[in-house]
């Protein structure tokens, strides 16, 4: 998130976009409702499955998965039709504006054009703009619902493009802010958990930053950048890549195409996964190391809003078990390495040291509160919002994104589009909430299908369906609602006895490498 | 204009509507109209005679007689003995002895003086005794301040049951600069034994819309409500008659009579909750919430209905504004006393003989409202108690029968005013019922906001309902009072510091009905 | 400013609250509806006072002090007052501390304690509750209520789940779930805020009945394992055992503001598990044995460097975690570029 949490209900209008915020982000939703209650904010969202944010909504409109960059050009359309942009903000903080203009501006953005696109009514899509463009600040808040798809990376531009000319960046209460969705996915980018960057988002191509932690570990470094993890499966698959070393990861159920998964963990040579438990993805290993619950030891979190914040040893880890650093220490010194860290606390040092946005977050100073990076110094309070009055590159760059259709459309044979996502008992791949047998209690495999989808195929409600795609078919009971459009069906990922990721289509953003989870084509049939 | 030889006055009431009025109204014009009498008898619908229990009355001027309780079978019988030959028919009539003791006070009378004279469903009748003049030369002539001025120095106070001084609660939400102000009527009349709004409504709905608009245009208000109980149907009906009517002839709505001033007038419907009296929770229900008390300050006058400065006055609080803009605050402070200006209006209950309304002057004694205006105690009963002020009033015995009914004088006795409801007693009644039944009626009542009204009235209760059943202990007398004082001091609304009042004046007062029934 | 409480001087700001000003100098104003969160309701009457110059008694939860305010909590009548309200609220429903799962954690226990009441005066209605256990993780006994109301607000205005509310009035008030239905049935989504706002042992955990005395508990800070937002979490530990018994949301965090949901709150399981994998495991021939950290590590260690000598740095990738430590990533990642040589490092970000 550019902004934060407490500012959310210093937004006049908020935009929900690709996130179903009350199930994946419970407590950022009722920040969200709250604004909405306490009469601060109104709340747009756009969202093919009626989710329940839709209900504090002054306006909703459901759109077709994977027209995201469509219905937001035409907001811009209509923005800069009427003069709505902050052409202050332009003029001063932006650049690439005339070009950019010169493409949204363009007929095929208009409202009548993208209701053809995106199914939204051209007046909604009007309405929308208005609200919007119209409020003094605006946030927009979008989780995986923008980025899982080939048009991820343009998806994401577009919600930037959308706020800079708006003037909503760099301002309190305003923000484009992408809702993490794992305790630490923050901090694992953070401290170059990437292929791309060292910690801090350090490129390892700049020789001035491969010289830096050459001499900072004693070390030869490598200037190319590495895989990514959809790569690395492939990679395996064809056999290029050897080994496998999974940390606190379970890459069988979150990963699309799993039959491709499979191929791929049985072709690698040697796969060592370190873990709690016995996962999907440790079957296949050659060696299971147990790790330490996060209970079980001190350190750091980074949340959505950039926040790092204390974890603290609460209970002894079982016998035989021990912290993922150690192991790790562990496998380097037997490799021939001199690694020496006593305690947790000497690698916050070294990350201090190494990490320019946290050399401020020392250990002694994260407190009960935490800090948010960027934190450049000992002095520094943390920054609650970014780009407050220069964008990191300078001015910001408007580039504007052509709409393209996701890589796979219903046709004939398979009709319907699936999309996929959580819901708010389970999470992820369910490794720590299916051992709650209350939650599991709760909720279970579905598949959520329109009312008129139903009853055109004749399927009642809790019906167990078959679903399938040109990569796999799997069952689930059938969930009847009228929260989802039709045409549409949905199901949660989180089961490995209705494994969605069987299902979804591993054709990947050309740059960001982000598969495309929330669109394939999909159909449903009778098991009886 | 036609001139008629005699008037019926036919009090159109929701008691009346109940005993068949309008079945009866049929008869009797069939009646008249059979007799050739359409052209010399007038009838006139209005609202109440300010009677109760009489069933269908009608109300016969000049000579000024009054039929009760008539039956369908006896209209022939009166058009043909009263208005054909002359006779009043005896037997129909409101006792003779009574009829000449009885005063309506028509004099005095400021809030009812068009009850049970005017058809209350006709703006033009309401004209022609003088309304809305008032409204027009607030409007043409009076700055707002003066308006407010005149009823500051009228001494009227609340009359809803504190007795808060009107002008003072106004002069708090005058000078306050927002969006919005509101003045809110409160015609949730809840107390028990009281139905005095209500035939102030029923009978005169355009005085209280007129009080309305001056208090508005005091304060600066745009927009009035009404809010007022369900049950109150024939008053809602003619309250939305006489708003339509007002609207018509553009006493109400945007720029009244070329003033650049706006106002319009909205009803509210209750659902009929004895706390909803009370002015926060009032605002609470008006907005669709639960009708619960809110925390004071801010007080309603600061921030009231939706947050905005509210003005929230009593039906007769705001009947009284007509006539002092007119007549002027030093004509109102004629009537009454010192302190306590002007008329109250009195319902009247139990056993006396013409139980129903009265107006009278602030500071008339208990005695002479008994015996001058509802005709004293009923054949063979001696007079034991009055319960003075409704359910939260006190018991008063008859030591104090002469005091002077005005918030003042009362506060001297720990008694109140309230809303004006007084019930008489004779030796028939029992003290231990009485107070049971008024301590039933606060635990139903209670919002259940609080812990000290929540709990405290049902364990009242339960200590009443023992003594009640032969169960209970002299101690449980003074665990009451320790309780409902206790109560007075903790509770967060009027409702749970009021049961102290009855308690504490039953059991000081007839302590020996109590024993009675402890063993 | 100055005000003075039982004639003694104290500091306070402006916009303070009597209640507050008490309570941070530690003398103790029996209090049951009062929370930071849910506000000033002024609501149970058990915190009224005597100010001096103003009549009657005065809630000191929505008092705000003025300079030189002269405020008297000890007083016989402000006693007496108290002594009333709690009374009243400890005479109706079933307050049995023995039982109860809040002994020792509950506010109106606290306000009887201070007032010197040893046993409720009276029995204000015949004891016939239900106990409401359908829910999958949160109890009901409304015998324990003393419709405070903080659950409501916390319901209404905090999470804004809209669930929760009033049903009847006066003495027959209660807290319904929607159209008081069995909370399992209504549209409760179990985040836990009631039970974390309730003052009395009415709205609590199911599963920590009987898990143990709040005052036998460990209590440590730490940050939610599930979604991103990064909810401060407080866990009371049985330490006996080492297991975690209950979590509730730290009320000053900036993140969460005390907020958690269901899988925060009640979804700790796993750490617990029977399932936990406590030694390292080899594969041989298809099965896995469990094996020594010495073992393991060398298979490890000399399986990497084999791979690396063959085939080239290139040909192994590491797969970080958005579940472990910052900490632990760095390392990690450090691992993978110095001792692998490789930049091929991913966690699922995109996943």
């Amino acid at each position: 998130m550019t902004n934060d949490i407490a500012g959310i209900k210093k937004a006049d209008v908020i935009l929900i976009i690709g996130s179903d915020t009350s199930a994946a982000h419970p407590v950022i939703a009722a920040r969200i409702k709250q604004a909405v209650r306490e009469g601060n904010s109104k709340l747009i969202v756009i969202d093919p499955k009626r989710i329940v944010m839709a209900d504090y909504a002054e306006i909703y409109a459901a759109h077709r998965p994977g027209t995201d960059v469509a219905v937001m050009n035409c907001m811009m359309h209509e923005i800069l039709k009427n003069g709505w942009e902050d052409k202050e903000y332009v003029e001063s903080r932006l650049e690439g504006f005339e070009e950019f203009k010169t493409e949204i501006m363009n007929d095929k953005y208009s409202p009548e054009n993208i209701a053809k696109i995106s199914g939204i009514k051209a007046d909604t899509l009007r309405a929308i703009a208005k609200l919007f463009g119209q409020a003094k600040t605006a946030s927009l808040f979008y989780a995986m619902g923008i980025t899982q798809h080939t048009t991820g990376r343009d998806n994401v531009w577009t919600t930037a493009n959308l706020q800079m000319i708006c003037g909503n960046l760099g301002v309190e209460g305003g923000g484009v802010n992408p809702l993490r969705g794992q305790s630490n996915v923050q901090g694992a980018c953070d401290m170059g958990g990437l292929p791309n960057v060292y910690p801090g988002y350090q490129n390892v191509t700049l020789p001035a930053i491969q010289e830096k932690f050459e001499k900072a570990w004693n070390c030869k470094l490598d200037n190319k950048v590495g895989i990514t993890i959809t790569e690395m499966i492939d990679g395996a698959y064809d056999g290029s890549v050897k080994a496998i070393y999974v940390m606190g990861e379970n890459p069988f159920l979150s990963d699309p195409d799993q039959t491709h998964v499979i191929k791929a963990f049985e072709r690698v040579d040697f796969m060592v996964v370190q873990d709690m438990f016995i996962t999907e993805t440790a079957e296949f290993a050659d060696v299971i190391l147990p790790a330490a619950a996060y209970a079980e030891k001190d350190g750091h979190f980074t949340n959505t809003e950039r926040r790092v914040q204390r974890i603290n040893k609460i209970i002894e880890p079982p016998k035989g078990v021990k912290n993922d650093w150690e192991i790790i220490q562990l496998i380097a010194n037997a490799m021939g390495s001199d690694w020496n860290y006593q305690t947790v606390r000497d690698i916050t040092q070294e990350i201090n040291a190494l990490t320019p946005s946290y050399a401020g977050i020392t250990w002694e100073r994260v407190g009960r509160t935490g800090l948010q990076w960027p934190c450049p110094n000992t002095e520094h309070p943390g920054t609650p919002y970014l780009h407050k009055e220069k964008f990191a590159r300078g001015k910001g760059l408007l580039s504007a994104k052509a709409f393209q259709e996701p890589d796979e459309l219903p046709d004939e044979e398979y009709p319907l589009i699936l999309t996929t996502g959580r819901v708010l008992q389970q999470f992820h791949t369910g490794t720590m909430s299916r051992k709650t047998q209350g939650l599991n209690n709760l909720a279970g495999p579905m598949v959520m299908i329109s009312v008129e989808d139903a009853e055109r195929l004749g399927i009642s409600n809790s019906e167990v369906v078959s679903i399938s795609t040109r990569r796999g078919e799997i069952t689930a009971p059938a969930f009847v609602t009228k929260r989802i459009s039709t045409g549409v069906i949905y199901i949660p990922f989180h089961y490995k006895e209705s494994p969605a990721n069987r299902l979804t289509n591993p054709a990947i953003d050309p740059i960001a490498k982000i598969p495309e989870y929330k669109v394939c084509a999909a159909k449903i049939r009778k098991i009886s | 204009m036609k001139f008629y030889r005699s008037h019926i006055l036919i009090g159109i009431d929701d008691a009346s509507l109940a005993a068949g009025v309008k079945e009866i109204e049929a008869i009797l014009r069939s009646e008249l109209q059979k007799n050739n009498l359409s052209e010399e008898i007038n009838i006139l619908e209005t609202g109440t005679l300010g009677l109760f229990g009489t069933g269908v009355s009608l109300m016969v001027y000049p000579e000024q007689t009054a039929y009760v309780n008539l039956q369908k079978s006896d209209i022939a019988e009166i058009v043909e003995e009263h208005f054909l030959k002359g006779r009043p028919v005896h037997r129909l009539i409101l006792d003779n002895t009574l009829v000449r003791k009885y005063d309506f006070n028509y004099k005095r009378r400021i809030v009812l003086n068009n009850s049970g004279v005017i058809d209350p469903e006709n703006i033009d009748e309401y004209l022609g005794t003088g309304g809305y003049e008032a409204w027009e030369k607030a409007l043409t002539s009076m700055q707002p301040e003066a308006v407010l001025q005149e009823v500051k120095a009228s001494g009227l106070r609340g009359r809803g049951g504190a007795g808060f001084p009107a002008g003072l609660k106004w002069s708090f939400t005058a000078p306050i600069k927002a969006e919005q102000k509101y003045v809110v009527v409160n015609a949730d009349e809840g107390e028990p034994g009281t139905f005095k709004d209500r035939l102030i409504m029923e009978g005169d709905p355009h005085k209280l819309l007129e009080g309305v608009m001056l208090c508005a245009y005091a304060i600066g208000a745009s927009e009035g409500y009404i809010y007022i109980r369900g049950e109150y149907k024939l008053c809602i009906s003619r309250l939305e008659k006489a708003i339509e009517q007002a609207r018509d002839y553009g006493i109400l709505g945007k720029n009244i009579f070329g003033s650049g001033f706006d106002l319009d007038i909205f009803i509210k419907i209750g659902a009929g909750a004895y706390v909803c009296g009370e002015e926060t929770a009032l605002i609470e229900s008006m907005e669709g919430n639960r009708g619960t008390p809110r925390s004071k300050p801010p007080f309603p006058g600061v921030a009231g209905a939706w947050q905005m400065p509210t003005v929230v006055n009593n039906v007769e609080t705001l009947a009284n504004v007509p006539a002092i803009i007119t007549n002027g605050a030093a004509w109102f402070a004629e009537h009454g006393v010192e302190g306590c200006t002007g008329t109250k209006v009195y319902t009247i209950m139990g056993d006396v003989r013409l139980p129903g309304l009265c107006e009278v002057d602030m500071g008339t004694t208990l005695r002479t409202i008994i015996q001058q205006y509802a005709g004293g105690m009923k054949e063979g009963k001696a007079f034991k108690a009055a319960l003075v002020g409704g359910a939260a009033g006190v018991f008063l015995n008859d030591q104090r029968l002469d005091v002077k009914m005005d918030y003042n004088s009362l506060k001297e006795y720990a008694a109140v005013l309230g809303s004006g409801a007084i019930l008489v007693m004779s030796h028939s009644a029992d003290m231990v019922d009485m107070l049971w039944s008024v301590l039933r009626f606060f635990r139903h009542e209670s919002c259940g906001k609080c812990i000290p009204c929540a709990k405290g009235t049902q364990l009242l209760y339960k200590l009443i309902d023992g003594i009640r059943k032969g169960k209970g202990k002299e101690s449980d007398l003074d665990e009451m009072i320790r309780i409902s004082n206790g109560m007075l001091k903790s509770s967060f609304c009027a409702l749970g510091q009021s049961p102290c009042m009855p308690i504490n004046s039953a059991i000081t007062n007839f302590r020996e009905d109590f024993l009675a029934r402890i063993k | 400013m100055i005000v003075y409480l039982n004639g003694k001087a104290y500091e306070a700001s402006p916009g303070e609250t009597v209640l507050q000003v008490a309570l941070r100098n530690h003398l103790y104003i029996p209090h049951l509806c009062f929370h930071e969160k849910t506000g000033k309701a002024a609501k149970c009457r058990a915190c009224v006072v005597e100010v001096e110059g103003m009549p009657g008694l005065k809630t000191s939860c929505n008092q705000p002090v003025t300079e030189g305010m002269k405020v008297t909590t000890n007083s016989k009548q402000v006693l007496d007052a108290q002594r009333l309200v709690v009374d009243l609220a400890l005479s109706s429903g079933r307050h049995d501390c023995l039982a109860c799962e809040q002994n020792g954690n509950c506010e109106l226990q606290d306000a009887a304690y201070y007032l010197g009441i040893t046993k409720p005066s009276f029995q204000l209605y015949d004891d016939n509750y239900e106990i409401d256990d359908s829910s999958e993780f949160i109890v009901v006994d409304r015998s324990k209520c003393i419709s405070c109301g903080r659950c409501i607000v916390g319901c209404n205005h905090t999470v804004v789940n809209e669930v929760l509310n009033y049903g009847n009035r006066g003495y027959e008030t209660k807290i319904v779930f929607d159209t008081d239905l069995p909370m399992g049935s209504s549209t409760c989504v179990q985040c836990g805020e009631c039970v974390q706002l309730c003052p009395v042992g009415c709205i609590i955990d199911k599963r920590t009945i009987g898990a143990g005395r709040t005052w036998e508990l460990d209590k440590v800070e730490t940050v939610c394992p599930y979604c991103g937002v990064g909810c401060k979490l407080e866990v009371h530990i049985d330490r006996t055992q080492d297991k975690i018994i209950r979590i509730t949301g730290v009320e000053d965090s900036p993140t969460n503001n005390g907020m958690l949901c269901v899988k925060g709150r009640y979804g700790f399981d796993f750490v617990n598990s029977e399932e936990r994998l406590t030694s390292p495991m080899i594969k041989e021939n298809g099965k896995f044995r469990e094996a020594s950290w010495e073992e393991a590590i060398a298979l490890v260690a000399s399986k990497f460097t084999s791979i690396k000598d063959e085939f080239g740095s290139d040909s192994i990738v590491g797969l970080a975690s958005a579940k472990v430590t910052n900490e632990e990533n760095f390392a990690f990642q450090k691992f993978i570029r110095k001792e692998v040589g490789t930049n091929n490092v991913d966690h699922c970000a995109r996943l």
